[in-house]
């Protein structure tokens, strides 16, 4: 239980209001873009229009006579300096600005600087650059076809295949197969998108040749990772390299990768001299940088006949575009996908995945998603849906049957993970009453016979964030601690430093509750500072829903070492033994003499004026967390449509959310994140796809193609909640930022299925359009 | 490069003039050479509103004009909001009812629901929906930014501010 403090001290569970509200709706963030230093100038790309060529040659002398140019690098430049190339995140290599070919459309070709962003612009335009057309590799099932072109020439293995992966134990799956009574399979596609932050990714480089100090303010979801990075592969000493994430206008793992841009403009400024801003379009966004997803993945499930699942075999194929520049912990290939077992009680698991190159953009990142999980439980969630229709049974109901039970945690799934814990019924059973099932299926029934259609569907998800454990995981080997630095000064006031790096979460508000509930300095007296890697502690970011669970955790951890010294000044104020000290929010006090305290505030004074012999000055601790388990969050999402006969448009007409995050820090920043989760999520299931046609060309490469939803489509949410404190974190809680994204997928397309379900439907493929519904409807005779 | 021509505008209620080219776009102008950096770009194609600013009264994306076509304009933009140290209610509602999250939009947002509570000072859900139709949001899902703009037009119907 976590003792619940005043409002005034704001610790866990109240629903302060946000400290970083007051600078953004004042207009007053400092956004990359808005970073404006002396001198600066501007990059801009020259990229490839074409999918798959030879680059013949690059003439540049127009663009140089153009006035305001002030250099223009191309990959031969880079390539003298050993930085034509750079290593991915994933065992790959990505080129830098190309050298010999191009591979996808929209490849950085060449990096134009010039005094303005204007002039940078009309230079880009005037760089000729001579390609000769290659055959050009789109559809991942044809990767590997003999006649296919090979794309990498790089690499001595001359294949398009990148990797093969598995876990489970294949020939017990297979037996369980052979001998099932029952089985159901479903091939779906998460479909290739893109995480779109509002703000788009960019940097300003500015090495200073005095110093010798470079400092990049970069749009970095990872800053300190960043940093070594740019000296292990730039050879510059590290010391000398300041990277400072300012306010971030959305990440959802886009900012996560180090993208060529960076690269050229950190060249360029050490070339120049002066600050180099780059800044990317919103069209160079969606087309060059980390897409997500692209898995085409087939799922079967072996079943008895009174509806108790055996096995799960999955098989998948994942495009990684031209180069594996996956974002994910190094020992995963398919990053979290074998958590594709689900909320359920499988025996025999298998899982394959084969990664494979196509000539499009690279990736694939984690959009809001714990590595590949998004994919999983929207595969598993799908799947459950296909048998328990085959089986002519209620999907809630045959969810229920199927539940890992309570007392089964910690729960070990057949494909190697531990849940930590979980009451996946408790959620089902809140979500089912607050939607009112029964009476929606009544209702369903009667529309079906006035040949109506509507869709009722459920999503019982389970989540796995919170990386993690050193043992298991890293990023290019750095392992996947993260910590927080906590200084509390003379007058009772902190600042705390984390090496994660807010990106619209909340952290200026969430640490301090967190400080606020462990030492009872009220929040409103606690400043939090992340980004800045000169100043805060080293760690490796914010993304798949780790900052509660990692530096949350080292924030609590911090606090308590502080609170270990404060007993010590303490006991010397009070002129007692630590023994006879205990803790009450914000107080030590003599036991059986509470009038006998002393307040944080006075301890921290004395720890600056009046310390104890034999013990250092200053009131302050830092702490690298590893956390011991990822937490696995969950819950249960239903989804309520109609639709329209006419236009095969899908109206939500309900949402309902339940989600198990476990304890809370703030029920308002949770609740905002499950809205704008199930609105990306909402996206995926209808929306959002960057597609290619025959040659290449990407389609959805624009907002006015890629399509986001606005105020008019998002409907109304119903959120709920239920509370399975994590059982390894330092206080219960388990991350939340993704769930809803990763669990509302499945409720959607789900809630469309069953509204065809009559007519003999069984999958739709996202984004589920209404030209795609509409075919569906034409094709049963239902069009009206 | 074209004459590069001077363009005026009154923003926030001070005058303010500057001279640029004559392909300028209007945000960056406000951006760039006001030094107005709250309003924001995030797309290429007029799509997300980021870059909203309020012109002689209207709600207007600011990458869809040249700086010379706002010449002589009044602007209002997000930092203008604030009068005499005193937050608008819009303020207030998107802090209160939680209605920003990486604060980009935001700036947009607030400038479109400051247009339509003008237009309207007492809107429908509905109404609010459509009004900020204009603007993209990543982080929030819509549904507390609809609340804020209730909760500063209930503020305005009360008469807190005009």
């Amino acid at each position: 239980m976590i003792t619940k403090t005043s409002p005034e001290v704001g610790g866990m569970g109240h629903p302060i209001k946000r400290k970083e509200d007051s600078r953004f709706i004042q207009g007053k963030g400092n956004y990359v873009d808005d970073v404006h230093l002396p001198g600066m100038v501007y990059g801009h790309m020259v990229r490839s229009p074409y999918a798959h060529a030879r680059l013949k040659s690059i003439n540049t002398d127009k663009a140089r006579q153009l006035p305001g140019v002030l250099a223009i690098i191309t990959g031969e430049d880079l390539a003298k300096a050993n930085l034509a190339w750079m290593p991915t995140l994933f065992f790959d290599k990505q080129m830098v600005l190309a050298t010999g070919k191009v591979l996808f459309q929209a490849q950085e070709v060449a990096f134009v600087v010039a005094e303005d962003q204007y002039t940078a612009a009309d230079a880009a335009e005037l760089v000729e650059v001579e390609y000769e057309e290659l055959p050009v590799l789109v559809d991942p099932h044809k990767a590997t076809d003999p006649d296919a072109p090979i794309l990498r020439e790089d690499r001595d293995e001359k294949s398009n295949h990148i990797f093969h992966w598995e876990v489970g134990d294949r020939a017990a799956t297979d037996k369980d197969f052979q001998n099932a009574p029952v089985k159901a399979s479903v091939h779906a596609v998460s479909q290739r998108c893109h995480p779109a932050p509002l703000e788009t990714c960019g940097c300003v480089a500015d090495f200073n040749k005095a110093t010798e100090k470079l400092t990049v303010y970069l749009t970095s979801q990872a800053p300190h990772a960043h940093r070594t990075l740019f000296a292990l592969v730039g050879g510059i000493p590290e010391q000398n390299i300041r990277v400072v994430s300012p306010d971030i206008g959305g990440g959802f793992g886009n900012k996560v990768p180090i993208y060529p841009g960076y690269v050229c403009a950190v060249v360029a400024s050490l070339t120049l001299g002066v600050p180099v801003k780059w800044i990317e379009t919103r069209s160079e966004n969606l087309q060059s940088t980390g897409f997500a997803r692209d898995y085409h993945m087939t799922a079967e499930i072996a079943a008895d006949r009174d509806g108790k699942v055996k096995a799960l075999r999955v098989k998948t194929l994942a495009d990684h575009g031209a180069f594996n520049a996956a974002a994910q912990p190094t020992k995963f290939p398919a990053g979290l996908f074998s958590v594709c077992t689900g909320s359920y009680n499988f025996g025999n698991s298998f899982c394959e995945v084969d990664g494979v190159y196509t000539n499009k953009a690279p990736g694939g990142i984690a959009y809001r998603c714990s590595f590949r999980i998004t994919e999983a439980a929207y595969l598993i969630e799908r799947a459950i849906d296909v048998l328990a229709a085959e089986l002519k049974m209620d999907p809630a109901e045959f969810r229920r049957k199927n539940f890992i039970q309570p007392d089964q945690f910690p729960y070990k799934t057949p494909l190697g993970w531990t849940y930590d814990s979980g009451n996946y019924e408790g959620a089902l059973n809140k979500a089912l009453e607050m939607v009112g099932y029964k009476e929606l299926r009544k209702e369903q029934a009667e529309k079906r016979k006035k040949g109506e259609l509507m869709g009722i569907g459920i999503s019982s998800f389970t989540e796995a964030v919170g990386a993690g454990p050193a043992h298991t995981f890293d990023i290019a080997g750095i392992k996947m601690f993260d910590s927080a630095e906590i200084r509390v000064h003379p007058t009772g006031k902190a600042i705390c430093r984390m090496g994660t790096k807010s990106q619209g979460q909340g952290h200026e508000t969430t640490y301090a509750q967190i400080v606020a509930q462990e030492l009872g300095i009220p929040a409103s007296d606690v400043i939090i500072e992340e980004g800045d890697t000169d100043t805060a502690p080293y760690g490796l970011g914010t993304y798949a829903s780790r900052s509660t669970p990692t530096s949350g955790a080292a924030t609590a951890m911090a606090a308590r070492k502080i609170r270990d010294k404060a007993k010590k000044i303490a006991a010397h104020l009070l002129e007692c033994s630590e023994a006879d000290l205990e803790w009450e929010t914000g107080k030590f006090f003599v036991k059986g003499a509470p009038s006998k305290s002393k307040t944080i505030q006075e301890i921290a004074f004395a720890a600056y004026t009046n310390i104890p012999e034999g013990l250092e000055a200053g009131l302050e601790a830092v702490d690298y967390y590893d956390p011991p388990n990822l937490t696995f969050p969950f819950g249960t999402y239903i989804c309520v449509v109609d639709i329209d006969k006419g236009t095969g448009e899908v109206k939500v007409r309900r949402f309902v959310a339940v989600d198990d995050c476990g304890n809370v820090i703030n029920p308002m920043i949770v609740e905002g994140q499950i809205h704008g989760g199930l609105t990306e999520g909402l996206a995926i299931a209808f929306m959002q796809l960057i597609d290619y046609d025959e040659n290449g060309n990407v389609q959805g490469g624009t907002f006015m193609d890629y399509l986001i939803p606005t105020a008019v489509e998002t409907p109304h949410w119903e959120t709920g909640s239920t509370c399975t404190p994590s059982p390894h974190h330092p206080f219960g809680a388990k991350g939340v930022g993704e769930s809803p994204n990763v669990g509302s997928p499945a409720a959607f397309v789900n809630a469309v299925v069953d509204a065809l379900s009559h007519l003999g439907v069984k999958h739709i493929d996202m984004p589920i359009t209404p030209w795609k519904v509409w075919n569906v409807l034409k094709e049963k005779g239902l069009v009206s | 490069m074209a004459k590069k021509q001077t363009v005026r505008v009154k923003v926030n209620g001070r005058e303010r003039e500057a001279s640029v080219e004559p392909r300028t776009l209007l945000v960056h102008f406000i951006r760039d050479h006001l030094g107005l950096t709250g309003t924001h770009v995030g797309c290429d194609t007029s799509n997300c509103g980021a870059c909203t600013v309020v012109l002689d009264g209207k709600n207007v994306k600011s990458c869809t004009m040249f700086a010379v076509q706002a010449d002589g304009a009044e602007l209002l933009t997000v930092e203008g909001l604030i009068t005499n140290g005193k937050w608008h209610p819009l303020q207030d509602g998107f802090k209160q009812e939680h209605g920003l999250q990486c604060g980009f939009c935001t700036p947009g947002m607030l400038m479109s629901s400051y247009a339509l509570l003008q237009r309207n000072p007492n809107p429908t859900e509905e109404e609010i929906r459509w009004g900020i139709s204009g603007n993209l949001c990543r982080c929030t899902g819509y549904q507390n930014i609809v609340k804020a703009v209730q909760y500063a037009a209930g503020k305005v119907a009360q008469g807190v501010a005009k």
